[in-house]
């Protein structure tokens, strides 16, 4: 097949085509209009404030932590107990219940089925279910606060044998909870996530063909496909676990002598949850990556009046760090004890992953190159991801390689090093898409101060938290301590450190506050926004309705005639094109009356 | 691992060379494909929920393969003493096999349109599959008084995890039969339950090979 380059506009006017009547379910009465909703948006919403209500917990969480460990000994609630439980639900909830939620649950389901031109994902009920599942897992994750013992204290990865046996915190109700709470996740997880492959594969408009898909879908639909195809590893792992701890069995548990008891287990293996463990945990990074790396080249793209640069490159690496993704897990089990040849796999798998990644990075800033950029709030928050990506996926090389690896192993370096590439990276894309797709969901502008002042701090203020997190980790300081004693390797400056960083964290945190009273705020009070204020192409913005309705589109559904970046053609009466906007000299001259 | 490797290189080869086949030579900036078709989106010709039962095959097989390599992991182990298979096991993979060969003739007279055999493929196919749970319940049975217990051996536990797995993902299944039985029994067209109909016949097929695969695992190990 050959092409000619023949400019943008050589596609003629598509004819309305013959749609059949699509059944949606239409609410009557306002339980069924905003609680029990089938409409994608609602439920993005639902699935949004449920994610960030949760995500504040734990964001309470780490000052607590925090506070223990810059200031030690100062706090009588905080004992080497509760730390632990501290760190392990903080740990959960961010990564799980916060991220994998936010970017698939909530951005997914109202960008998809905006994006790709269709009226709601293709299983409403389905989709209802997923929601109050996920809701359910939440409230069953939060009751372990409530229980006797408190909620389990093992850490995220929850390793056998330790997870399950006394004098972990939480080793009776607490990780039963946990576990249960996950596998209820889980399988609201599968509920959604088949909606959201189904939904891009099948409910496409006209035109919309896979390479005009903006790449926040791509992102979230390879992300999904991880997520379907990883999260039966924990399902899996967090089911054989309660059978080890409920009716007696010893798949992960070896022959253990607790307290002076000889116990019943014996055999059994904790390496092989760890590898089932990290099969699910190393694409589940990715889970939260892949969507972080779509949106942000929508937002770099819109706001720099460029089309994003190397477009099928940035899907084919996508599509390829997902593959990759799966036959990385062992590089966090270097220290698990595993066959040399085994580990040197493993680090050449993960330094090949290094490559698709960094042509994202340079195609971001490629774009910004002679850009046209425009520093709105959305605009600061991507280039914000693009520096602390960088920063954390460098970390990433060293920790991938087995002799470097080791050393730092369970010390504040890779604490840091994954709180730069997947904490505050994507929260950096989750800060961008909220105050970019704001004005859509609620017809109102954010408060552009309010919003860079939150950019600033939040930005400056994880540096402030993790590049010393970085040195001190390099000295030594192990991970998960509840204090460090007289540790001779330990100076003492580390202590100063130390409470430095609590000091950002509890400033960080708080500049949020600055941030939730600006979502509020605006919606009352802030500018109205227009159907299209970022002059963005993607269909959700050429919405006739701002928010959309429900059905999201008028009567008839948008027909695509390009791709996603017509930004700044040369020749163009405006700097975009709209996905939908007909060829021809201008649209009005062939649109059909 | 190396089962569910194997898996997913199986179905990252079937993204990629679907993929390929779209997109490799595909210039968005440039293309000048106008829309094509009658349809009125751009997805593939199957109705959305074959398409959906598809993905969720997948969700299921990636359970099933991560299942299957925890077993062969953990059977390294000392203490794993292999377990004797009950003679049922047979006679219930014969009643598995039949039900599934029925939903296959319903699935067909469902193309003809033939009511009477839809009706009797379903009914004959529900039965032989609630004739495996229960052969596979009588199994439990036997092997739990014959003292091969839950803990008394990881092979065992296994045994007990897998067959519970695969029936509720059969149980699963049962409720849609049942949907689609009544519907028919309340007298529905043929055209009506078509979709539901396939929808099983694939969902059964799947099903049964994954229990072939489990049964052989467990007979050879």
């Amino acid at each position: 097949m050959t092409y000619v380059h023949v400019g943008h506009d050589a596609t003629a006017y598509a004819p309305p085509a013959e749609v059949a009547e699509v059944e949606l379910y239409h609410p009557k009465t306002f339980i069924g209009k905003y609680i029990w909703s089938q409409d994608a948006k609602i439920i993005a919403i639902q699935y949004s404030i449920t994610a960030i209500g949760v995500g504040l917990v734990a964001l309470v969480l780490s000052w607590l932590m925090r506070l223990q460990l810059g200031f030690p000994n100062s706090f009588s609630f905080i004992d080497p107990s509760t730390y632990l439980q501290f760190v392990t639900m903080h740990g959960m909830i961010m990564v799980i219940y916060l991220l994998t939620a936010l970017f698939l649950g909530g951005f997914g389901n109202y960008l998809i089925p905006l994006m790709v031109g269709a009226r709601d994902m293709v299983f409403p009920y389905v989709n209802m279910l997923s929601y109050w599942f996920y809701l359910f897992a939440v409230l069953l994750l939060m009751a372990s606060f409530f229980v006797p013992g408190g909620p389990t204290g093992s850490g995220w990865t929850l390793y056998p044998p330790q997870s399950i046996l006394p004098g972990t915190p939480g080793a009776t109700w607490g990780i039963i909870l946990m576990l249960i709470s996950l596998a209820v996740f889980i399988v609201g997880f599968t509920m959604g996530g088949l909606n959201y492959v189904v939904t891009v594969l099948q409910a496409r408009t006209r035109g919309m063909t896979l390479m005009r898909l903006p790449l926040t879908v791509w992102g979230i639909f390879m992300a999904s496909i991880l997520a379907l195809l990883a999260f039966p590893a924990l399902f899996v792992s967090a089911i054989m676990m309660l059978f080890d701890l409920l009716l007696g069995t010893s798949f992960f548990m070896p022959g253990i002598v607790s307290m002076g008891k000889q116990l019943d287990y014996g055999g059994g293996s904790p390496v092989l949850f760890q590898h089932l463990f990290w099969f699910f945990g190393h694409p589940e990074v990715y889970i939260v990556a892949l969507p972080a790396f779509g949106i942000v080249s929508d937002l770099l793209s819109t706001h720099a009046r460029r089309p994003i640069f190397g477009y099928r490159m940035m899907v084919w690496s996508i599509v390829i760090i997902g593959g990759l993704s799966f036959v990385v897990w062992a590089h966090h089990m270097y220290v698990s004890g595993m066959n040399p040849y085994f580990g040197f796999f493993f680090a050449t798998t993960t330094l090949i992953i290094a490559v698709p990644t960094a042509l994202k990075v340079y195609n971001w800033v490629l774009t910004l190159w002679r850009g046209n950029i425009r520093l709105n709030v959305p605009m600061l928050f991507a280039i914000g991801f693009i520096f602390t990506f960088i920063h954390g996926g460098l970390t990433g090389i060293f920790l991938g390689n087995v002799s470097v690896s080791v050393p730092l192993s369970d010390t504040m370096f890779v604490v840091a090093h994954f709180h730069m590439v997947m904490a505050i990276a994507p929260i950096m894309v989750v800060m961008g898409s909220i105050y970019h797709w704001y004005p859509k969901i609620t017809g109102r502008m954010l408060n552009v101060t309010m919003g860079k002042f939150h950019f600033w701090v939040t930005f400056l203020g994880s540096y402030a938290i993790y590049l010393p997190m970085h040195y001190i980790g390099f000295l030594g300081v192990p991970r998960r301590y509840y204090a460090m004693g007289n540790t001779y390797f330990v100076p003492e400056s580390v202590q100063t450190l130390n409470a430095a960083i609590t000091v950002a964290t509890l400033i960080v945190g708080v500049v949020q506050i600055v941030f939730l009273y600006n979502l509020v705020w605006s919606y009352f009070k802030g500018k109205p926004s227009g159907d299209n204020p970022w002059e963005a192409t993607t269909l959700e913005w050429q919405t006739a309705d701002t928010p959309p309705k429900h059905g999201n589109f008028g009567p008839e559904l948008p027909v695509v005639y390009r791709w996603a970046y017509d930004y700044s053609v040369p020749g163009a009466d405006k700097d975009f094109i709209p996905q939908n906007q007909p060829p021809g000299p201008t649209a009005a001259s062939v649109a059909p009356t | 691992m190396t089962t569910t490797l194997l898996f997913l290189a199986v179905i990252m080869a079937v993204v990629i060379w679907w993929l390929v086949r779209q997109t490799l030579n595909v210039k968005p900036w440039v293309e000048q494909r106008p829309w094509v078709g009658d349809r009125g989106g751009e997805g593939l010709s199957l109705p959305p929920v074959m398409v959906g039962l598809g993905v969720f095959l997948a969700v299921a097989t990636s359970l099933f393969a991560l299942s299957i390599s925890a077993y062969f992991m953990r059977r390294d182990g000392a203490d794993w003493r292999p377990l004797a298979q009950p003679m049922v096991l047979w006679f219930n993979t014969a009643a598995l096999v039949l039900g599934s060969v029925f939903f296959q003739t319903a699935c067909n007279a469902a193309k003809s349109g033939r009511v009477g055999g839809v009706r009797l493929g379903l009914l004959a196919g529900g039965v032989c599959t609630l004739v495996f749970l229960a052969g596979q319940l009588w199994a439990w049975q036997h092997l739990n008084t014959a003292g091969h217990f839950l803990t008394a051996n990881p092979a065992n536990a296994f045994f007990y995890m897998l067959t519970a797995l695969h029936g509720l993902h059969l149980l699963g299944g049962l409720w849609v039969w049942a949907k689609t039985t009544i519907k028919l029994q309340r007298g529905a067209a043929v055209h009506e339950v078509r979709l539901s109909v396939e929808l099983c016949t694939v969902y059964w097929h799947f099903l049964l090979v994954v229990w072939l695969v489990l049964f052989g695992l467990l007979l050879l190990t």
